[in-house]
């Protein structure tokens, strides 16, 4: 590894670290204004034009916020716990790939931060270290509201883990590689929800329950947890949990966006490399509507039928998948 | 002395650390993590080593998997302190400490009959735990065990869902 390498290394994981902070930001904005129009609201709209300023007035508000430890608290892990949770949340989008080879001043560069042959894997371990920061945060919390709700989520996101990595085969499969750039790179001419409808169902809801939004929001329901794992939580620390939520969505919609929609991929982008990153923007931000959407649509589903739904329904279905994608590729030869 | 060497003694003592904080913490929950962390330090380890798909399972697995489960049930028994010392177990520390001299005496005459026949540590040729070369391995060579493996685990998971029907 010489010095330039990682000289470019460090300034692409600073403007992705810049871009994901971001579209934090804009992604509370967003599910914000996009709730309120669909419940017939208007949302905020005072902080700036269309209150545009919003997420950083509630940033200052958050950063101002007293931080509160209760006094029976794993005062090491209660600390320790917002953090854990918002790490993985960042490393999982170090192998997103926003666009091809683009020109950059006289030279080409690859506009993502690594492409490593085990991209697919390192997406499903990094993401399962995501559930030990919630875990955490409630049990540290010394409350039984937060314990519960980081119970919940341990058991909700090692069952719907499962899934999540049996829909990720079938992508492989067609693509025959494990890195995320190759798998796009197979996607040219057609996308593989095309060829995957069962792969891009299954992993869609798998993904939505990963990142604990509705209806699997269980860990946090605030009727019958008062906010679950978080509710000791005040301040930047709450803000923590928020931001490792919402990096979560956008990144998970960048991965589905990836591995089934053609990622950067769209008419034109021969042509105009610079085109990718905006073909990839568009799809997650309608990706992330979708979400808001489901969150605005659906009530939250019952914990016994979250569990049943994701071992009884969710995971045959990925194993049938898998069973079928792999008989097709023999018959069909690739 | 390669960066990477000096990067091996790092985490082999971080390793070592946690290792000893999992064997030494009277908390539950702490061991727990500190066992996670010895986890985590393995997979870089192995990452170092030039094996990433390796690296990840290690992750995937024992991390993200077994290790959640463990804190799981940690949680839901109740996770209190240790007692201090002694015990219902007591009379299993000397057992222990015998058993411990006896591995290092083991470790040590392994480590002089061998220590010529190491490698170095970048001994690794291209292609070395590839997802490809590893694939190639367990369905050509490791066929049996592998598919042993695999249909016992099928019959686990499928097992604990038809258990879950009463």
């Amino acid at each position: 590894m010489t010095a330039s390498m990682f000289g470019i290394w460090a300034v692409k994981a600073l403007i992705l670290i810049f871009i994901l902070l971001t579209g934090f930001a804009y992604a509370t904005y967003y599910e914000r204004r996009a709730i309120a129009r669909i419940q017939a609201r208007i949302g905020p709209n005072r902080a700036g034009p269309w209150g545009l300023l919003q997420p950083a007035a509630d940033g200052i508000k958050l950063i101002f916020k007293e931080e509160f430890i209760p006094a029976k608290a794993d005062k090491v892990l209660f600390t320790l716990a917002p953090i854990i949770t918002v790490i993985p949340a960042f490393l999982i989008a170090a192998v997103i790939p926003w666009g091809g080879e683009v020109p950059f001043f006289g030279r080409t560069a690859h506009l993502y931060l690594t492409d490593i042959n085990v991209a697919t894997l390192y997406i499903v371990a990094v993401g399962s270290l995501a559930v030990y920061g919630i875990v955490l945060a409630g049990w540290s919390s010394n409350n039984k509201y937060s314990l519960l709700g980081g119970l919940r989520s341990a058991a909700q996101m090692v069952s719907y883990e499962l899934a999540l990595g049996l829909a990720l085969v079938g992508p492989i499969l067609i693509a025959g590689s494990m890195s995320l750039v190759k798998i796009v790179e197979a996607q040219k001419s057609v996308w593989f929800i095309v060829y995957q409808p069962l792969a891009f169902i299954v992993f869609l809801i798998a993904a939505f329950a990963e990142v604990n939004r509705t209806p699997f929001d269980l860990p946090e329901a605030e009727q019958e947890l008062t906010g679950g794992y978080h509710t000791e939580y005040s301040g930047m620390r709450f803000a923590l949990f928020f931001m490792a939520e919402y990096i979560k969505v956008v990144a998970m919609s960048a991965i589905i966006a990836a591995l089934f929609l053609g990622g950067y991929y769209g008419p034109g982008v021969d042509a105009f490399p610079w085109l990718g990153p905006v073909y990839m923007f568009i799809k997650i931000l309608v990706l992330v509507f979708f979400a808001i959407w489901t969150r605005a649509t659906l009530p939250r589903l019952r914990y016994d039928r979250l569990m049943a739904f994701g071992w009884k329904v969710l995971f045959p279905l990925a194993l049938l998948n898998v069973f079928l994608t792999a008989v097709g590729i023999v018959l069909l030869g690739g | 002395m390669s960066t990477n060497l000096l990067v091996l003694f790092v985490l082999a003592l971080i390793a070592v650390g946690a290792a000893l904080g999992m064997l030494f913490s009277r908390n539950v929950v702490y061991a727990v993590l500190f066992l996670v962390l010895v986890m985590l330090t393995l997979a870089v380890l192995y990452l170092i080593l030039g094996a990433p798909f390796l690296a990840l399972a290690q992750v995937t697995v024992y991390a993200g998997a077994i290790m959640v489960l463990f804190l799981f049930a940690v949680m839901i028994l109740g996770p209190q302190k240790l007692p201090a010392a002694g015990g219902p177990i007591g009379w299993q520390r000397p057992v222990a400490l015998g058993l411990t001299l006896l591995f290092l005496v083991e470790v040590v005459a392994a480590f002089a009959a061998k220590v010529g026949a190491l490698g170095t540590l970048n001994g690794a040729q291209a292609g070395f735990g590839s997802p490809a070369a590893i694939g190639r391995l367990l369905f050509n060579r490791y066929l049996l065990p592998f598919e042993a493996t695999s249909v016992l685990l099928l019959v686990a998971a499928v097992g604990a869902v038809v258990l879950t029907k009463e």
